[in-house]
């Protein structure tokens, strides 16, 4: 296990010794103390070690990821694990927006709420949250999935694609395009198994599945005011 | 971009750290703003049927003694100079208007930066630190402060356009954000008597929240209000001569956290500005709600 203490090391030295691991690297184990919200911890990393931030972070914390396994014990800033490509991050407490933007794979994990646009424009990855998610969550999503265990703020889904979103609890709203749809076996096993993984209670059986109803693919005359 | 703070003191004993605690947090948000910052500090009272009125002169040899003296003489009062940088802090036992209107007729070129029984306000030109250094911030009691450092996106890099906007007696606030109906809000509180110094919009805000604070309303009540009226984003902390509060525009386009512990309630646009806060590994931490007033008070 090496621990990095951030009141002794600057970030950037951080990032860059992660930058620069090689493949067969046995250095996989890391742990970072004194983070104070400092932004952009662990930003790029693309090598399968496993980081244990010990406390809370700044804006874009793992983002970009590769194979990397990050745990954040404590809150995350704006736009945790935004463009996340595979391997995971969990947040131990609550993230801020924009968690999981832009994902294009892996699995974020947020023990705690998460708040406004989490999940905007999310390509792939998968995103399980144990509380509650802010207004206008996966805007424009394109694929993957969001599990929400406790509530969705207003606008959820708003002008969605593909990607298929469960709430087990109150949706405040549905944004432009997204519509409730029914449940099916396949989509309760989506559910188990991503709640499996993610290590958060939930019964897939209460979960509603909201997505897109499919009428602002084209452009339609009669649907001009919702463009 | 621009960064806020604030600070509330729950536990007295803390009072003559506020400044020192409101410097570190000021400073952490240096690299969202370093066009120029500011701060007010809600301090001991004047005494009974005196007030305090924070000035400003870009001399920083400019004679504040003189001043007072000149000021004592004319309206027939005590009154009494100390100088902080390129402000000062007048004490007069006079009432709030005739000394306004006595420094508008003989010292056009003063500006008030902020007035009232407990608040004090500087604010000039440079990053955090030099402005914390230069009032000397950190040795500052008080029982509530709240601070901010300028990007300027809407108007002018000046001392005057500097946050935090003291518009009424006791009241200050901080601005994260911008406002695209401020020319309007500005003619409709100029004909209800409001005075406003510059054409920045967080002023406007500040006016209008000091506006219906003196048609009756509580802090609280008045930002709620403000969610109907104000149009733009913003996240805004607002302090009064016993309360502190922080509102998020309605789709929370600015960021907010707020932290309190049973000593002290701190806001800050990112965790990084609570960080450093003695007791901060231990405070409740969220993110305020959009459209939702947080207030804290005290009786």
């Amino acid at each position: 296990m090496i621990t990095v203490d951030l009141d002794a090391t600057e970030v950037r030295e951080l990032n860059h010794r992660l930058h620069h691991l090689p493949a067969d690297t046995n250095e996989r184990l890391w742990r970072v103390v004194n983070p104070r919200g400092k932004h952009a911890l662990l930003a790029g990393l693309d090598r399968p070690v496993a980081v244990t931030i010990e406390g809370h972070v700044g804006y874009y914390c793992a983002g970009m990821n590769q194979e990397a396994e990050v745990i954040i014990d404590g809150h995350a800033g704006v736009g945790v694990a935004e463009n996340i490509m595979s391997g995971t991050v969990r947040v131990r407490g609550n993230a801020s927006q924009a968690a999981a933007a832009s994902g294009q794979g892996g699995l974020v994990v947020i023990e705690g709420d998460a708040s406004a646009r989490c999940g905007i424009s999310m390509k792939g990855v998968d995103i399980v949250v144990g509380g509650s998610v802010g207004h206008m969550s996966a805007f424009m999503a394109q694929t993957g999935r969001l599990v929400v265990c406790g509530d969705a703020g207003a606008d959820l889904g708003d002008s969605l694609y593909e990607a298929a979103i469960y709430v087990q609890g109150a949706v405040a709203g549905l944004g432009a395009d997204c519509e409730e749809q029914p449940m099916t076996d396949a989509d309760r096993a989506a559910v188990a198994d991503l709640l499996a993984r993610a290590g958060l209670p939930g019964d897939p059986a209460r979960f509603r599945r909201y997505g897109s109803a499919r009428r602002l693919y084209h452009f339609h005359v009669d649907h001009a005011d919702q463009y | 971009m621009c960064g806020i703070v604030g600070l509330f003191l729950k536990n007295e004993a803390l009072r003559p750290l506020l400044g020192g605690w409101l410097a570190r947090m000021l400073v952490e948000m240096g690299d969202r703003g370093p066009d120029s910052a500011g701060f007010a500090v809600y301090r001991r009272p004047a005494p009974e049927g005196a007030v305090k009125i924070t000035l400003f002169h870009p001399d920083p040899a400019f004679a504040w003694a003189a001043l007072a003296e000149g000021f004592a003489a004319g309206l027939g009062c005590r009154a009494a100079a100390e100088r902080r940088g390129n402000h000062a802090v007048l004490t007069a036992d006079v009432d709030e208007a005739a000394a306004r209107a006595w420094i508008a007729a003989h010292h056009p070129e003063l500006r008030v930066m902020g007035f009232g029984q407990r608040i004090e306000v500087f604010k000039d030109m440079g990053g955090p630190a030099a402005v914390a250094e230069r009032f000397g911030l950190a040795g500052m009691d008080g029982t509530h402060a709240l601070g901010h450092t300028r990007m300027a996106t809407e108007s002018a890099v000046t001392t005057e356009h500097s946050h935090p906007f003291a518009v009424g007696a006791e009241l200050c606030l901080v601005h994260n954000g911008s406002l695209s109906n401020h020319n309007s809000l500005r003619r409709n509180l100029a004909r209800h008597g409001i005075r406003f110094d510059t054409d920045n919009d967080s002023e406007v805000a500040a006016g209008y929240f000091a506006h219906q604070m003196q048609q009756g309303a509580s802090l609280a009540e008045a930002m709620e209000a403000g969610l109907a009226d104000l149009d733009g984003f913003y996240t805004f902390a607002v302090g009064t001569r016993d309360g502190f509060a922080v509102l998020r525009d309605p789709i929370a386009c600015k960021p907010a956290i707020l932290a309190e512990t049973d000593d002290w309630v701190a806001m800050g646009s990112e965790w990084k500005a609570i960080a450093p806060l003695p007791g901060a590994e231990r405070a409740t931490v969220w993110e305020p709600k959009p459209a939702t007033v947080y207030a804290w008070g005290r009786a």
